[in-house]
This record gives structure tokens, sequence and C-alpha cells, in this order.
């Protein structure tokens, strides 16, 4: 909210001068956060009121220009003749009152005024438009002030606010959405009279001086449905149409970022900004019959005051007449009772309406106005008689306009019928028991007494009435906050809490850290790419129709259509990277992500209604957690490029699926977990190139070299490698398996075993390890050979044994057993011979 | 050998005689000077040191003598012997200091070349920051908690007393989760983690809450839709907002060095009552010391707790949060967030290894 500070300060009994950075501090104090002070430029030399005698319209030049006379008073160059001033704009006329910064005035901006020579005149000032006065934005002409403002030759710069010394501020104030009530003058103005200490008058309290309510309003009748609490009318006749908006009103409404229109939609501006009552004039004529506050009707549809046709909903609130819909409650009003330049006849309406349904309509129909604004953040309803008595005064008094003698005041809750406020009791030391601090006595009831609330001291304890603007106080917590910021949260001392009963990182976050390190060691660097999936990159790896990648959570509102799932693997993510890296010139790479994925097995069923009031059941809590998807943690890393370099040592080494399948090794090794691997065709890996890797029997990834097409499509250098592990599949052991350290003597064994081309090393070595009993300790291979000794289709697996028994020095004879045992197993199983 | 014979001269033996045996220890010495590579001193000495050189064949006829010239004659070659042997030696060593000093001059390399087989890795900043804060809450004795990012809107919201229609949940842009009904959202914030751990841990709780959050904001320099946060809980009897500051000021001086402290400005949570906003005072801050806005914090709502079972009348709590690409933008100087999730290689290797 935009404010002037002059406008802000008026209710507020200041007993001294408070600078514009001083106010927006005090206001941060006690919670508003001030985004901007812009201070107005200040304008010296002679910028006075003139009065337009005579205007020559000069037609030979491409745009209009007019060449005016214009009545400085005494302030003009020559005292014999009114000013004559060239000017661009043509929003104005003979008897109009402008702003001339005449010869030796500096505008803002250093803009130096000085009498020259243009359109073949001599131009002794100049007209001002707002924006070169730093009133605003708009130069669509120059200002014309109202009729009656101040006499020609008077200093127009005090008038402006941007006298010398005393020019205005403007502070930009952001207010958080439980204080509805601090986006208005009446509000704020009472925040900083709280931040000062010093006295507030409450403009909603003075008397306007417009009749009672003797007599009936205007017809209108609030369906309960439509949850509008209470609605106040009053009709004002006789406004005359041709009635300017007073200066000061219209400086105000344009600091505060509002667009002056006509004097009736700007007094129900101004009393929106002074008292916080959305308010909307309604032009009465235009009316056809009774008004009636009910939900929309499916079909129904308004013209809203943007010239925006909108079909509304049945949740919606409409003001309606005979015609149907003539306002969007609390958002906007229609455009077929829209006040007119020949408006004399004005319904203005303030109402209290149901916070959460303004929200919604205002969400629905997006349209974020300054009214809906304040009504979602809740409207103090107590202040709508105040807001139309002061409007209907203000049009009285600027408009030459009759204030009716009837108010229309239904709804729920009408005036006097308000349920009372339920009182709050609060012990009395709860604020400092709150904020750790011992506040001076009575510190608490003042400053509750200060915000508004009515406090009744009894015992240990306050019963606490709040103002009917704070809706948002219903809490002993709600009424300490209150006590708290404004007592300063300065005054809150720093006291280290005293905790030690803590176990330290789990086995889980450490090993998971560990992956992290573990590959950066290996030369792999971290990113973090977007979890956002593209359901076209799950084509492109080939996936099966049915592959349960494929069902992945989808967002309502992506950012992006084309990424509209949350990734079921880590490799879209990771490839995105490599294909970055590459567009930047950088080949050789080694990338890893740890991170989750969200594989859902199927659509979630309706959310069940669950309370906050209590904690939820077991079985509640167990249905919003069943609902949501499997989201496990896993790493993901992918190679391309060199994994060695070429250079002054010799060829270097291209990343290959052993890279993969080795990264995979190693961050299993972190569980201290000996994966099984064993080849698998899983896209999108290449189907001759890919392990799969088992841990205990329970498959925790992939690993190898991908398919090429799936390079080509994804656009990826060939041969690009990758591995995926879920770590939730690892085995988190707190204490791993002891192991077996004999002293005694092994014995070494070589055996070269022939089989066929097809057979998996992995699968040989499983079977020596278990042909070979509890004697084996250690079996590695140590070569591989195919070729013409070994036959056709077949290889020769060297391995090298190392048997050891735990209790004794091994014979021969018994390593010899098992060996003869392994080789054994491995020809059963696998038809492997000894090699000759 | 022939038998003793008193009346010999020892002197009629030429191969002892001094001049020979004076002639034949110049002769080797003077060899031994003259041999340049070690090859040619070690090919000089059999003619010199071997069994038929002068000198040990000199030795060898001292058993002839009489009697009385032996011990005169033995005096002699023994000198003449030790003279030899050691001007080898003094040559070997000479020759031997000169290879070693060429072989390892011939062995010098220039040690300036690249010497990088292999590239070295590195951790991406934010898991590295987040890694440090977590560290310094479990240094005070809390610990670490964790949870989906896909959550339940009564985990990210309801329990969290966001009422449902206030302006409230429309302050944090949501990424919503088809289908509706299901009513769960990408999480807006870390804040479900204290749910989750309130409803499943034993009081009192001291947890921080690491994690990827979303909202749906666009990709820019200081906005992006995917980030991280890390958030604090504690719950226990008598906790006050004193507590949450001095909690913060540890933190602070962690993370920015002992002039670190924290200052706080009133705010609107709706977990949190009352809610503050946290100003850090940031020593290294471009253009001087000063103040900082970092995330925000408060006394855990009654509302909240109560949501998850913990009676606000015996129990308290704080919380806090704080946004870790902002942490990292101001604490390490980065103008630009998008450099943190493009993955480019040279923005990570930057940060190398933080142990």
């Amino acid at each position: 909210m935009r404010v002037p500070v002059s406008w802000l300060t008026e209710h507020v009994g200041l007993t001294e001068h408070v600078s514009a950075d001083d106010l927006a501090e005090a206001l941060i104090r006690v919670g508003f956060e001030v985004e901007d002070v812009a201070q107005l430029e200040a304008v010296p030399g002679p910028l006075v009121v003139g009065r337009v005698l005579e205007i020559e319209e000069l037609t030979e030049f491409k745009k209009p220009i007019r060449f005016c006379r214009v009545d400085v008073g005494a302030r003009g160059s020559d005292p014999d003749r009114p000013q004559g001033i060239v000017c661009g704009a043509t929003n104005f006329a003979v008897g109009d009152l402008v702003v001339a910064a005449l010869p030796g005035t500096t505008l803002p901006g250093d803009f130096a005024i000085a009498a020259r020579k243009t359109y073949g005149r001599v131009s002794d000032g100049m007209l001002c438009a707002l924006d070169e006065l730093g009133l605003g934005e708009d130069h669509s002409g120059i200002l014309v002030l109202p009729a009656d403002t101040a006499e020609p030759g008077t200093d127009a710069a005090p008038l402006l606010g941007l006298a010398e010394g005393d020019a205005e501020a403007v502070l930009d104030i952001a207010v958080n959405p439980d204080r509805g009530y601090a986006l208005s003058i009446r509000g704020m103005g009472r925040e900083l009279a709280n931040a000062h200490d010093a006295p507030f008058g409450d403009p909603a309290s003075i008397d306007q001086g417009v009749p009672g309510s003797g007599a009936a309003g205007y017809p209108v009748t609030v369906d309960p449905a439509s949850g509008c609490r209470r609605f106040v009318a009053r009709r004002v006749t006789g406004l005359d149409p041709t009635a300017p908006t007073p200066w000061w009103m219209t400086r105000r409404l344009l600091l505060a970022g509002i667009r002056p229109i006509s004097l009736a939609v700007d007094v129900t501006n101004y009393v929106m900004l002074e008292l916080g009552q959305p308010m909307h004039a309604y032009d009465a004529a235009r009316i056809t019959g009774d008004v009636v506050v009910r939900r929309a009707r499916a079909d129904e549809k308004i013209t809203t005051l943007d010239d925006v046709s909108r079909a509304l909903d049945p949740d919606d609130v409409a003001v309606c007449d005979d015609s149907g819909p003539i306002g969007l409650a609390g958002v906007m009003g229609g455009a077929s009772t829209e006040v007119t330049a020949t408006t004399s006849d004005v319904l203005l309406e303030a109402a209290t309406w149901d916070p959460a349904s303004v929200a919604r309509t205002a969400r629905r129909h997006k349209l974020p106005s300054e009214a809906a604004r304040r009504f979602e953040r809740a409207v103090d309803p107590a202040v709508a008689r105040a807001a139309t008595d002061r409007a209907a005064a203000l049009l009285a008094h600027h408009g030459r306009a009759t204030v009716d003698g009837g108010v229309t005041d239904v709804g729920a809750f009408p005036e006097g019928t308000e349920p009372p406020t339920p009182p709050i009791t609060m012990a009395l030391d709860l604020p400092d028991r709150v904020a750790g601090v011992t506040y001076p006595r009575g510190a608490s009831v003042r400053r509750l007494v200060q915000v508004g609330c009515g406090v009744d001291v009894g015992g240990d304890g306050v019963t606490v009435v709040p103002p009917t603007w704070r809706p948002d106080l219903t809490r002993p917590a709600d009424l300490v906050e209150e006590v708290l910021r404004l007592e300063g949260y300065d005054a809150i001392p720093s006291v280290l809490p005293v905790f030690a009963g803590g176990t330290g990182l789990t086995m889980a976050q450490r090993r998971r850290r560990q992956v992290s390190h573990t590959l950066a060691d290996a030369g792999f660097q971290e990113v973090l790419p977007s979890p956002f999936m593209a359901p076209g990159v799950l084509d492109a790896f080939g996936l099966d129709d049915d592959d349960p990648r494929r069902s992945a959570v989808r967002l309502a509102n992506p950012l992006d259509a084309d990424r509209s799932l949350m990734a079921t693997t880590l490799l879209p993510g990771l490839l995105d990277a490599v294909v970055r890296n590459v567009s930047r010139g950088l080949r050789d790479l080694a990338l890893f992500h740890v991170g989750q994925v969200a594989r859902p097995t199927g659509e979630p069923a309706d959310a069940p209604v669950v309370a906050t009031d209590s904690r939820p059941s077991d079985a509640e809590i167990a249905a919003l957690l069943e609902a949501l998807p499997a989201q496990p943690l896993r790493v993901g890393a992918v190679l391309t490029g060199a994994w060695e370099p070429k250079g002054w040592w010799g060829e270097g080494r291209p990343a290959t699926w052993a890279d993969a399948v080795q990264a995979a090794r190693t961050v299993a090794a972190v569980y201290g977990a000996t994966p099984t691997v064993s080849n698998d065709r899983h896209a999108p890996w290449h189907p001759g190139r890919c392990a799969a890797l088992h841990v205990d029997g329970v498959l925790v990834g992939h690993a190898g070299e991908l398919h090429p097409k799936v390079l080509e499509a994804l656009g990826l250098p060939p041969r690009t490698c990758a591995m995926e592990l879920e770590l939730d599949r690892l085995p988190v052991h707190e204490v791993l398996a002891r192991p077996e350290v004999s002293a005694f003597p092994p014995v070494l064994l070589d055996v070269a075993l022939v089989v066929a081309q097809d057979v998996p090393t992995a699968a040989i070595e499983a079977a020596l390890v278990e042909g070979g009993g509890e004697l084996i300790e250690d079996v590695r291979l140590f070569d591989v050979y195919s070729g013409a000794q070994v036959g056709e289709g077949r290889r020769s697996l060297a391995f090298a044994l190392r048997l050891r028994a735990p209790d004794r020095t091994l014979t021969l004879e018994e390593a010899g057993a098992a060996r003869d045992a392994a080789i054994a197993l491995a020809g059963e199983r696998h038809g492997a011979t000894l090699r000759a | 050998m022939s038998g003793t014979n008193d009346s010999f001269d020892p002197k009629q033996v030429s191969a002892l005689a001094p001049e020979s045996l004076e002639a034949a220890r110049d002769e080797a010495t003077s060899a031994f000077a003259g041999a340049t590579t070690l090859d040619a001193l070690t090919a000089l000495k059999p003619a010199h040191l071997g069994d038929r050189s002068p000198v040990l064949l000199a030795r060898r006829e001292i058993g002839s003598l009489p009697p009385q010239a032996k011990a005169d004659a033995g005096k002699r070659v023994n000198e003449a012997r030790l003279a030899v042997q050691s001007a080898y030696d003094e040559r070997h060593a000479v020759l031997l200091t000169e290879r070693d000093e060429r072989v390892l001059g011939e062995e010098a390399v220039d040690v300036t070349l690249p010497t990088a087989r292999h590239a070295r890795g590195s951790r991406h900043p934010l898991t590295q920051t987040s890694e440090r804060i977590a560290d310094v809450f479990v240094a005070m004795g809390w610990e670490v908690a964790e949870g989906p990012e896909v959550e339940s809107e009564w985990f990210n919201f309801d329990a969290l007393n966001f009422l449902p229609d206030h302006p409230a949940r429309t302050m944090q842009d949501t990424f919503h989760v088809q289908p509706p009904g299901a009513k769960q959202v990408l999480r807006t914030h870390t804040s479900p983690v204290q749910i989750r751990t309130l409803l499943e841990r034993d009081l009192p709780v001291y947890v921080v809450c690491p994690g990827r959050t979303f909202r749906t904001d666009e990709l820019d320099a200081t906005h992006t839709p995917v980030f991280h946060q890390i958030e604090g809980l504690a719950v226990d009897k008598g906790l006050t907002m004193a507590h949450l500051k001095g909690t913060l000021d540890a933190f602070a001086r962690a993370m920015f060095g002992p002039d670190s402290r924290i200052r706080m400005r009133p705010s609107y949570f709706p977990f949190t009552e009352p809610s503050a906003e946290p100003d850090v005072w940031f020593p290294q801050k471009k253009g001087g010391a000063g103040w900082v806005e970092w995330g925000g914090c408060g006394m855990v709502d009654p509302n909240v707790l109560r949501a998850c079972g913990v009676d606000p009348d015996v129990y308290s709590g704080f919380a806090f949060g704080m946004g870790l690409e902002r942490t990292l933008m101001f604490r390490n100087g980065l103008p630009d967030m998008r450099d943190m999730v493009e993955g480019d290689v040279r923005f990570t290797s930057a940060f190398a290894v933080e142990p």
C-alpha cells in the first residue's frame, strides 16, 4: 500500500516532526515491511497557479501547439501583460486553472525552466503535467486544477506538496495477510501512533453531519446463503455530475497510486483508503427494481467495470437487480450501473463480505482488485456505516448533492445486532513467558489497549475483547504477539537453549553423505537438475507402454507445459545437464545427482478430510501417507568423453560401461555391500552393455552404456554411459558383519576354465566360490582369452584362487580338493572345462 | 718355495725393494687418477690391486726372507698396498659422485607439465551448505529430519494453520498435483517435515529439516521454481523467543563469523505466533558490513502443536527456516541463481569438496 506521509500522520498526535525514514523505521519495528520511501523532489523557484486567459492554436506544425496567455497574478515577467507560454497539450480550456513553471523554476530531475523561443514564439515558462512535477506517471495532458483551488499567482509548490523543506514523501508498505485493517490510513495510522506512543484519533469516529437513519433506505434483500455479513447502502441525489474532485483528494489518490476518475468514484476510493472499507457507487437511475444479494446462478453473466464479460460461478456472490447481476460482490462492480458523466443519483454501497468467498471469486476470475485484497483479509464490519456517511458527506460537500435520509442496513448482522466478540482470557504473565522477558508492570495491558482492545484485569489474568477490526485476535497467543511486537523484539534477550539428547546423524544419513563424497573423490561432479520431466523423454528412452517409469506424478499447473511430470528416474535431468555442458564446449563429463524420484503406483484417491484441532488418528495419518507416491532416494551418474584425458603421457581412455558399473559398485561399497552384477536388457541402456546390480537378492539399479538410439534421439555424445541406484534399497547396517582374519598361510592356485562365450564371468566366479566352499577366501579373474586355442564361440577365463583355513595350515591335498570341487560345480552349472 | 736362507739379503729380492714398491704404488695411483669412468677404473683394478698386481706379488715374496727382514718388508708392502687401495677408493668415490650427478641431471623433467590424468570431482555448494548448517545444529545436539517432496496438503498447509481460502495459501505459489481431489502438492517449504516429526517422535524435539522445495516462480537471477530450504524446530517445555534468538545468534556466528548476530522484525507466518523475520549481520557484505534478510522464524503456533497432538499449555516451541540458495548467494557473493541449477561443471568444480 502506498501512502503519502501527510495523510498517514493526519490522525496521529506526533509532537515533533518525524522524517519519512524514521516513520518507516518505526513501522518496520512493529511489523510492517516498508518496501520503499519515495521522497518527492521539492520544486524551487516560481512554480505558480495560473489561469488560462487566451489560447491561440498554432496550426503550421505537425502536432497541435498552443500559445497561451496565462494570468499568473503579480508573478509574471511583464506586469502589463499575461504570461505567454507555449504548450503542446490540448486538455485544457480558457478559464482553467493550471500550474505554470515560470523562468527560474527547477522541476524534478534538475529541469531548469527559462524563457526560450520555440515554435516561433517566446515561451515564458511551462505548463506542467503530473509526471513533470514528479506526482505520477501521467503525461496525457497538463494538470488542470479544479476551479477555486487557488488564486492565480499563488505559490503552487505547497499546494502540490512540493515546497522546499516540506516536500511530501510516500511510503510503500507491505501488509501481511493477517492484518487487513492496516490496508487503510485508519489502521496504519494507529500502528504509527502505537509505534511512537502517540495519541491517535480514529477517523471512523468523526461525525460526518449527515442525516440519521430516520427513513427507510434503498430496498435491498440479502440471501443468507450469500454469506454477506452486512450490507449498508445510502442514496445521494442531486449530484452535480460536472463537479470536480477537490485537488487535495486528487493529490492523495495519485500518490496512493489510484487513478482519479470522477468525483463519485474518487470519493469511494478515498474512503476505502482512509477507513479500509471498500465501497461501490452505483448510478441509482440505472438500477431497475430492488437490489438482491445472492449466490450467482450457473448461467449468469456480468460485464464488469473493466469491460470484461464474465460467466459467473454458483459460488460467486452477486449484487443483482431486476436485470440480473450488477456487481461481483467484494471484487468489482458491473458496467451496466456504472457511474457516468451524467450521473446525478448515486447509490453508495459499503458491505461486509465473507473473506473466503471473496478470495475464491477473485482467484476464479483473476481479479485481484483493491477491494478484493481488503475483503479477503477481512474488513471491519463495524465501519460500514461510518464509511457510507463519510462518502455521502464528501459528495454532498464537493458535489452539491443531497444525502438521502434513509439508510439501508441489512444482512446477517446489521448495526446493533453484531454478536459480541468473544473475550479472550489470558494469564497476565503469558507475554513474559513466551518472550523470555520480564516486561514492566502494566506493559501488556497498555499495549493491548493501544491496539484497540477492551481489557479487564482481574487477579492474575486479563479478559480481553479485541476490536472489531482485529478478527485475527482470537487466542492468547495472538495477544502475546501484539505485546511483544509493540514492546519491540529488540527487548528480547539471546539465550541458547541447552539440549544434549541428540544422537547425531543416522547411519543412513552418514552413508548418503559418503556416497556423495565417494563419487566426488572418484572424479564426478555433483549437479542438481530440475525434477520436472517431459513425457517425451520416456519415449526417447524406448520404454514399454507399461513400464512403471511411465507412471509419474502429473502437475496440475506446470511452469512449462512440456515438462508436466515429476521425474521417475534421475537420468533425464542428468542427461539434460550433459547436453548443456556439451553445448558449452565441455565434453569430458562425469556428473552425479543424489535425489528423490516420485513413483506413484496409480492415481491417488480423494484425500480424506482430516481435522487439525487435535492429533489425527493413526488411521487418518496412514491414509494421508499411503496416498502419496513412493519417493525413494536415488543416486544417478552419467559419463561421457574421456575418463582419462589424452596428454603428454599418452592416448587417454574414454569413459566406458565399465566405469559406470564401477561407479555403481563404489556406491554399494559405501554401504558395505558387494552387489551381484548380471547382464540385463533395460532401457535406456544398450541391450548388450547393461548390468543389473543386486544386493541380497534385491535389485538396486542398473549401469552400463546407453542405447545408441537413445543417445541419438537426445542429442547426446556416442557411448555415453550411466548408472542409477536406489539408495533406499541398499541395506543400512549399523554394524557390518565380523571379518574372519586367519593368520594361517594361504594356498594360491590358478585355474583356467573354458566356457561358452555367453556365460558371464560373474556366474563362473559365483560357482567357484560356492563349489570351493568355505576354504575359498578370494577369487579374482586375471585373464580372459578367446582364440583358436579354445575354439570358436568359447573363451578361457583364468582365475586366481586364494584358499585358507581359519584354524590350521592348509595342506595341498585339502586345497586341491576344494579347487576340484569348485571346478566341478562350474562345470556342472555352466559346462566349464579345465583348459588343457 | 725355497727353504730359509739366513744369509739372504732382502735387498736382493728385487720385488721387495723399496724402489720397486714405490714405483708400483706410483704407477697404480697415477693409473687410477687417470681413469675417467667407473668402468675404466674397474678395468684397472686387477692390474694394481688384483692377485697378480706388483704389490700383491711382492707380498708373496716376504715368506722367503730371513726372519729379521720379514717385519720390515711386510711393513713396506702393506703401506704400498694401502696407498694403492686408498687411491682406488678415492677415485671411485669421485667417479661415483660424478656419475650420480650426471644421472640425476639426465633424469631431470619439466615439473610444470600437466599432471591431471583424472578429472577432479566436486560436490554442489548447496549440498555442502546444507550439510554445513546441519552439522552446526548436530553439534548442538539437534537431529536431522527429512520428508518427501510430493506432499499431502494436510502436512504442507492444513496442519500448519493455513486456513482454506486464506490469502496465506496463495502467498506461496504452489505446484498442485493431479487429480485435485487427492490434495497433494509439491511441498512449498520444508515445514511439513516439522509436522511429520512431531507426529513421529517423542518430545522434546530438536530437529533441522533440509530439503528441496518448490514454488511456481519462473527461473531468473534471483528466483528458481526448485530451491532448497533448511528449517529448524524445537519443541520442549519452557522454550521462549529468547531461546529462538539465542539459537539463531549461534547459527549466525557459525555461518558468518564471531561478529555476526541476528535481529528480528515482526512478521506473519500462519504456523508461528509471534512471527518474525530475522536479519543477519553479515560482516563481509559487499560495500560494508550490514544486515541481510535471512528467512523467517517464530514461536510455533498453538494450533500447529494441537494438530500434532502436543499440548500447547505444557509445551512450547520455536521454528525457523532459511533459503539455501539465498544464503549461498550472499555468503559466497554469487550474483545469479541460475548457475546453481544449470549443472555447468565449471560452477560446481569451483567449490571442491568441503569435508
